[in-house]
Parts: structure tokens; sequence; C-alpha cells
């Protein structure tokens, strides 16, 4: 295949599932069976993506391919000189990655849509948002500028809107998807920021001239500074996306969405879009930066596992892990792990996909019912629900053969590096801690949903397998989670194909001064790319093992703690939350985030509404009625003048006019002919007054 | 008697010129009026092409009289469709009866 | 006295006394014939003034057109089987004064005023230098005056029609 075929390609797969969505939008009332022409529209947009995964990796592999045009052709701009604006398609191994992941998934929730969604009344329409999802996220994947980046963000944010706030009959919908819209503004705001200082030093969009430029010593606005407040601020835009804390606020409220919908959006691709973009950024990061992210990462995989632990409704834990596994993400990068982060993004993408179609086919199972502690015994009722569920789980929580594993404990190899490097030893710690809680609330949900006794016994005999249409991508996407499909080693990562040959970092472009000290021994690896730092590869050589093991470890304890409470019921869960009340209180309510942004950003709001709507009311409106109030004693005064003076003059002009037109309407006759007498007669006069005669 | 000149031309147009207000004051019948119109008209013609030839306007007097009687004509035919009209609506075309100018 | 000045004062006659039946005869059909006569008069003292073409168009126009439209406006407008075809006048005294005023009154501006004559050339035939000035100094006028008339036969036209429902 040739580049331009790929280019194309990929423009192809970018526009279909937009078509899919107009044809359904404009046709779903005329065509009750317009969904189909959306399914149609999504299976070809997988095949197409097969072909460019095959014919990148297959042929291109360290190549980065690039098709551009230009959008905006502004000529010459006062101050800026002369603009123009470049939209363009950048193919390199992790967009290509990236495409076929969202595309599968895609794919996949859409199949088993048609079954979830089954009786729903706006069946087309939801399709229909599914398409406009799917475009706009394929945007983000495969632009290469940061307009075009930002563009189809916004796009992401509408349609996730839309989606969350599908049933929006529901009040708690409504609110969420608003919810969502609003807090991801926040950080949408500090993206555009970010991207303007950019654009303002730059002069273009696009990430390769932008780091180019970077690398050759241009910083924004003279001061390296400048350079790490750019980053921070692009990344914002990922606070925002990715929920991380403390934006973190709108994921678990959107779960009000269809269930699929969550899995697709909210656990598998647009979410991971935050991560995406840090990653697209990766290179123009500085430390301070990167220690940012990094802390911000570990505070959110920390604050989301611990509310994780005590939450009772089964998509609520699935978000809270999701908030989590992110965090992990974010931090990944934040540390340099770059190829892991990205590794982590993708077999977390499956698994937690197939999490939250096996919770939806729970859920439809139990006639909606989302309450775990209504649930209990599922196992017998739901087999295919339940090994699927259970190997997506091992594979969260970092069990060996499992995909998770590999990044998990990349991921964590990478922070024990990093703070081997640096000294940020909490990070490290943080990171072993959330693997731990991870295990355990995991295990907590699937014991309490598919284990023990049935505690609802009336729900339980309903509940039966869900169809094929939804038991089909759950058994694809928990294969997908088994290590084969990266490394045929299912303890070492590296000597598997992904990280061994399709992932490189990149390298860093940041002045030697403000990257991190290790950062800046890049050598030329085999591959095109550059290996980003020996030093680091090396530390997290050395850090493989100790991380490998202690992940293990701990996922076992959390497993075993799990079962403790859970299954055999040796320590009382109640007991033990009623002895560490105010710890669990604390969990169970979110630590409170929801309740400060009331009292605070939500109450400041209102309080400062409240004072702008004094300030109409008593001085806006007071300076208002006060000039009305002049207006009229003027107006008053005029008025006197007219009915005195004015109308005095006009009605003595009225009266001589009337005096006149009595006396003279005599010598109105009505004839012409008398007229023409009084013309000559007049001529005759003038004539004899100037003396002409 | 002097020899014709100018002035003579202008007396005789004078003379017309008044004869035709004569006509169009005095007559009733609105054909007749019309019929003043065209001898004033007439007497201006007379003014045109004498002081065209006596003073030295080379034949832009002539030309001048010639727009005058293309007018005279459109003048004539747009009067007689007005007088067949008010014919029609008063039944008569005396002038002195109809006066619905005065209310 | 030579021939021009005698044929100058046949003219000048004709139309004047012409004129004055013109204005005064009660019978409105002589008065149409009378007007014929002053515009033969004016023709000819158009010939004397050496505008041959002008003379012609007089009578074309005027004799050919004019009056058979007046004739014809007598003829719709006037019963003629009741034989009503005499007409009145009025107020005879007043515009007598008044019109005698004015005429004395150009009378005497015309012997006041000193003219200034100055013998002109005229061609011997003016068609030609007529012609040539319609078309280029006053050929804004000429296409003006054309519309004027197409404009002046249609709302004639338009003016004349018989109303049908009413």
């Amino acid at each position: 295949m040739s580049e331009n075929l790929l280019i194309q390609l990929s423009v192809t797969i970018l526009f279909l599932p937009l078509l899919g969505f107009f044809a359904v939008i404009f046709l779903n009332k005329k065509i009750p069976n317009m969904y189909k022409f959306e399914l149609g529209v999504i299976s070809l947009t997988f095949i197409a993506t097969l072909l460019v995964l095959y014919g990148k990796l297959s042929g291109y592999i360290d190549e980065t391919i690039i098709g551009t045009f230009n959008w905006i052709d502004f000529g010459k701009v006062p101050v800026l000189g002369s603009v123009t604006i470049e939209l363009g398609v950048k193919l390199d191994n992790v967009a290509v990655i990236m495409l076929f992941t969202v595309n599968l998934i895609s794919m996949l929730v859409h199949y088993y849509s048609v079954a979830y969604m089954k009786d729903d009344i706006r069946y087309n329409l939801y399709f229909a948002y599914l398409g406009i999802f799917t475009f706009s996220m394929l945007g983000i994947v495969i632009t290469h500028n940061l307009l075009m980046m930002y563009i189809f963000w916004e796009l992401v944010g509408l349609s996730s809107y839309l989606l969350i706030g599908f049933w929006f009959e529901k009040d708690s919908a409504a609110d969420a998807g608003k919810k969502a819209f609003l807090v991801n503004r926040v950080g949408d705001i500090g993206m555009f920021i970010g991207i303007l200082i950019l654009y303002t030093n730059y002069h273009t969009f696009t990430f390769d001239e932008i780091f180019a430029q970077i690398q050759n010593g241009v910083i924004p606005f003279g001061s390296s500074g400048w350079l790490t407040a750019a980053g921070i601020l692009v990344f914002m835009g990922a606070v925002g996306k990715s929920a991380q804390f403390p934006l973190h606020v709108w994921l678990p409220d959107a779960m009000e969405g269809p269930t699929p919908v969550s899995a697709l959006i909210h656990a598998a691709t647009m979410v991971a879009a935050g991560v995406y973009l840090v990653a697209r950024i990766f290179a123009m990061l500085t430390a301070d930066a990167m220690v940012f992210i990094a802390v911000v990462g570990a505070i959110t995989s920390f604050v989301a596992a611990t509310i994780a632990i005590t939450q009772n409704d089964i998509k609520k834990v699935l978000a809270y892990s999701t908030v989590s596994q992110l965090g992990y993400m974010v931090m990944s990068l934040g540390v340099g792990a770059y190829a892991f982060a990205f590794f982590h993004l993708v077999t977390h993408a499956f698994f937690k996909a197939c999490l939250f179609l096996g919770s939806g086919s729970v859920i439809q199972a139990m006639h909606h019912e989302q309450d775990i502690r209504e649930m209990g015994g599922l196992r017998k009722k739901l087999p295919i629900t339940y090994v699927t569920f259970l190997i997506s789980t091992l594979a969260i929580s970092g069990i060996p053969l499992t995909s998770g594993f590999l990044s998990k404990d990349g991921i964590l190899a990478g922070t024990l590096a990093f703070g081997d490097l640096t000294g940020h030893w909490l990070i490290p710690a943080i990171g072993f801690t959330v693997a731990l809680l991870t295990a355990f609330y995991m295990f907590r949900l699937v014991i309490l949903t598919f284990h023990g006794k049935p505690r609802n016994k009336e729900k339980y005999d309903h509940a039966h397998e869900s169809p094929k249409l939804m038991t089909v991508p759950l058994i694809v996407l928990s294969t997908l989670s088994i290590f084969i499909f990266y490394t045929p080693n299912p303890l070492s990562p590296d000597a598997g194909w992904f990280l061994g040959e399709w992932i490189s970092t990149p390298q860093t472009v940041v002045p030697q001064s403000s990257a991190f000290e290790f950062m800046n021994d890049g050598t030329t690896g085999t591959s095109n790319e550059i290996i980003h730092s020996q030093i680091y590869e090396d530390a997290m050589h050395h850090a493989h093992y100790p991380a490998m093991f202690l992940s293990l470890a701990l996922a076992g304890l959390g497993i075993f703690l799990a079962f403790v409470f859970y299954q055999w019921k040796k320590i009382s869960a109640d007991k033990f939350a009623e002895s560490i009340k105010p710890i669990y209180q604390f969990s169970l309510n979110k630590w409170y985030v929801d309740e400060i942004y009331h009292y605070t950003v939500i109450s400041g709001t209102l309080a400062f509404s409240k004072i702008l709507h004094w300030f109409d009311a008593y001085i806006v409106d007071g300076i208002v009625n006060g000039s009305a109030a002049l207006t009229r004693l003027i107006s008053r005064i005029s008025g006197l003048i007219d009915t005195y003076i004015v109308d005095g003059l006009v009605n003595f002009t009225a009266l001589f006019s009337g005096f006149m037109g009595l006396s003279l309407r005599r010598l109105q006759t009505g004839k012409v002919q008398t007229y023409i007498v009084f013309v000559i007669f007049s001529v005759f006069v003038l004539l004899w007054v100037f003396n002409s005669i | 008697m002097l020899q014709v000149g100018l002035e003579h031309f202008l007396f005789v147009s004078a003379i017309l010129f008044s004869l035709g207000i004569y006509g169009i004051v005095t007559r009733k019948n609105a054909v007749m009026v019309l019929m003043g119109v065209e001898l004033v008209l007439n007497a201006a013609n007379i003014n045109f092409v004498a002081f065209s030839k006596f003073g030295n306007f080379g034949i832009n007097g002539q030309v001048i009289a010639l727009f005058v009687i293309v007018l005279a004509a459109a003048e004539a035919a747009i009067a007689l469709a007005i007088v067949l009209n008010v014919y029609k609506t008063f039944v008569n075309i005396n002038v002195d009866e109809i006066n619905k100018l005065r209310d | 006295m030579d021939l021009y000045d005698i044929i100058f004062y046949l003219f000048a006659l004709l139309t004047l006394v012409s004129a004055y039946f013109v204005v005064t005869n009660k019978n409105i059909v002589h008065s149409a014939f009378f007007l014929l006569f002053t515009l033969f008069g004016i023709a000819g003292l158009y010939v004397l003034l050496g505008a041959d073409f002008l003379a012609v168009v007089q009578i074309m126009v005027y004799v050919g057109g004019i009056l058979i439209l007046l004739l014809f406006g007598v003829m719709i407008t006037n019963k003629i089987t009741n034989v009503s075809i005499k007409t009145g006048t009025i107020h005879i005294i007043p515009a007598a004064i008044v019109i005698g005023l004015f005429a004395g009154a150009l009378a005497s501006i015309m012997v006041k005023t000193q003219w200034q004559t100055e013998s002109a050339k005229i061609p011997f035939t003016t068609s030609y230098a007529l012609g040539k000035s319609l078309i280029t100094e006053y050929v804004l006028i000429f296409e003006i005056l054309g519309i004027l008339l197409l404009i002046a036969l249609i709302g004639a036209a338009s003016i004349a029609r018989r109303e049908e429902k009413e």
C-alpha cells in the first residue's frame, strides 16, 4: 500500500461515521430500520481500519505518514504575518493502533447496543449519536495539529453530552449531561489558552513543527516557564476529558447514560483521549510539567480507588475504577513511561469496555437493578458474562497471563525508576497502594455480584443470560485481555511486538536546562525514532522485577482481603466499616468533592450572580429609572410649552388662515377660465409694477 | 408703411396670442378652449421662427418650433381623450359647468 | 412696398381675421373651419420667414392631424342629430377688457424694446440643416419627444377607452 492510499483510507475512515450520522439523523423518522445503515457504516469503517493497520505496520513501521492540506488561507494578517491554517492526518504507530482500538470497540458497542437498546423510543437517534461520536473520536486520533485536535475535542464533548443525556426524561441524566459539559469546559479553557500560547509563539498548530522549533531553541516568550505553562495548560484539557482530579466529578455522574455508551465513551475511548493528547505533546513537556502531570495522575488514581471501595452501584464502581486507571496512565506519562502509558491505554480500553458491557448484561438481566447489594450468585445464571467479567477483572487487577499485568507492571516499574532517579518516592508508593486497592475493590465487585447467595430472590429468578449479540462482544473483548496478543512472554512486555517494535518513546525536545537530567542522553536506537533516554530505560529494567513481585504480592493481598471480607465473611465488612466510620463515610461520599464544589464554586457563582443581580436591580435599574423620571419631567415641561406656546401659534395660524379663506373663497369659482383671467391680469399688473410697459 | 421686419411678425403673433387667450377664456365648449390653446401655441411659434430669422439664431428657432408642433399634437390627442372622458362622465363638455375643482 | 410686403400683409390679415372668427363664432364647426384658414395663414408666414420645411409640417400636422382630431372631438361630443352644435360664450366683457389691456401691454413692450436685428444666413432649403441638428445637437430632446409621443398615444387610448364594466 502506498502512503497516499493510507492517507486516503484514513480520511475515509474518519468521514464514514459522519456519513452514517447524517444519513440516520435525517432519515430516522422515515425509515424505521435506519440504524442498520449505521451498523453497516461502522463495519465498513472497521474493515478499512484493519487495512490501514496492516498497511502501516507491515510497510511503514518506522515511518510517520503525514498528509496535509491548507484549510484556510488568510493571506497577510497584521502582526502575525501570512497565516494559513493547515489541517492534516498524521499516521504513526500510536495513531494507527488507537484507530484500531477505537473502531473495534465502537463496532462491538454498536452491535451490543442493537440488543441492549432494543425497546428504546429513540433507537435510531442513538445510533446516529454513536456515529458522530465515532467520527469525533477518530478525528482526535488521526489529526496532526492542535487546532483540529481542539475542534474534535469539542465535538466529542458534544457527542458525550448528547449520549449522557440520552434519557433526558430523567432529571438525573439531563443534569449529568450538563455537568459533564460544564466541567469539561473548565479544562478546555485551559487547553485553549495553551494552544493560543503555542500559536502566538510558533505560528503553527502542527505538533511536529512546534517540536522542531522548540528543538531549535525557540521558547515561548523567551522563558522556559512559559513552556511549562503551555504544557500544563494543554494538559488541562486532558484533566477535563480524562476526568483527572479535581475535574473527575463528571465521570461517575455520566453513568446515567446507556451502559454501552459508558463502555465506549466513558471507559474505553473518549476519556482516553486526554491521555492520548498528553502522549501527543509528550516531547515538549518540561520536567516541571511532567512532575505536575505525574502528581495529578497519582492523586487521581488514589482518590478514585479509595472511593471505588465503598460504592454500591455496579457502574459507579467501574466509573471510579476508570478514573483511577486513567490516573494511572497520566501518572505513567508524567514519570516518562510513555510506551507503557499508551500500552495501558489500549489494554485498559479492552478490558474496561468488557467490564462495562458485562455490567450492562448484568443490569439487563436484573431488570435495571444496579445496586450490587441486590445481586449475588449470578455466576450460575450468567455464565458467559461471569467468565468474561472475571477475565477482565483479573486483567485490571494485574494478574499474570493477562494484558493488564503487562501494562500495569510497566507503569509501576516506570514510577519506581522515576522515584529512583529523582527522589519522588511518593509517586511509586501511591502507585502500589492503588494496585492493592484496585485488586480489592474489583474482586469485591465480582464476589458481591456473581458469588455467594442471591440477595434478591425475585430478581435472581428472573435473570437470564443475554442474547448472542451481547455476549459475543464480551467474548471478543475478554479474549483481547490475554497476554498473547501483545507479547509471547507473559512476564516481559518488552519482548513483545507491541512495545518492542511498534511503540517507542519520542525524544524530548525541551532545552536541557528544563528537562530531567536523565532525559537528556538521547541516543539513536535501531529504529528511526529516537529512544528517548538510555538511563531511564536501564532504570526501568532494574525496577522491572521488584515492581513485578511487589505488585503481584499486593494484588494477591487485595484479592485475598476481598475474599476474606465478602466471600468467606471472616470479618464482617459492615462491622469493619462501622469501626472506621469517618473514613468509610469520607470514601462513601466521594471525598465530599461534589459538596465542596457545591459550597465553593457553585455557591460562589450563585452569590456572585446575586451580587450582580442586586447591582442590576438597584444601580443599573436605578440609573435607568432615574433617567426615565428625568425624561418624564422634561417631557412634562415641553408638554406645557407645546400646549400653550406652540399650539397657541398653530391655532392662531389656523384661525388666521380660516379667516383669510373665508374672505377669499368668493374668488374661487372652480372654473379654469376665471383663473386664467386672473393670471393674465396679474401678468399685466406685474408688467406695470416693473415699469416694463 | 414700413419695410416688413421683425416688429410686424411680433405684432401679428401678439394679436394672435391675445385672441387665443380670449378664446380660452370666453368659450364654453371644451373643444373650443382647445382651439384657443392651438392659437396661443401658433403665436409662440411665429415668434420663434421670426426671431430665428431676424436674430441670427440660425436654424435653432425652427427646431424649437418643430418641437412645439409635436407637443401640440400630443397635447391635442391627450386633451381630446380627456374631453371624451369628461363627456362620458358629465354628459356635456361645457367647462363653466364643470367646477368640481371648487369642492 | 414690394411684393414681399404685400404677401405678408395678405397672410397676416388672413390669419388674424380668421382667428377672430374662430374665437367669436357661435357655431363650433364654423370655428373649426376658420381655424383651418388661420393655420394656413401661419404657414404662409413661415414661408415668408424662410422656414419652408416648417410650413409644410404646419400644414400636415395641424391641418391634417390636429384639426381633424378637433373636428372628431366636436362630432363625438355634440349631439349632431339634435343640432346643438352652437355654443355659448361667458363673461365676455371682463375678459375683453383684461385681454385688451394685455394686448396693449404686449404691443407697448414690443414698441419700447430696442430689437437688435441682424440678417441671418438661413439656408435656402432648411430640411437638411434641420435634420442634421435634430440628430446631433438636439438628439436627446428628439428621442425624448419620441417617447413622449408614444406615451401620449398609449395614454390617450387608455383614457378614452370605454369602461366595459360599469
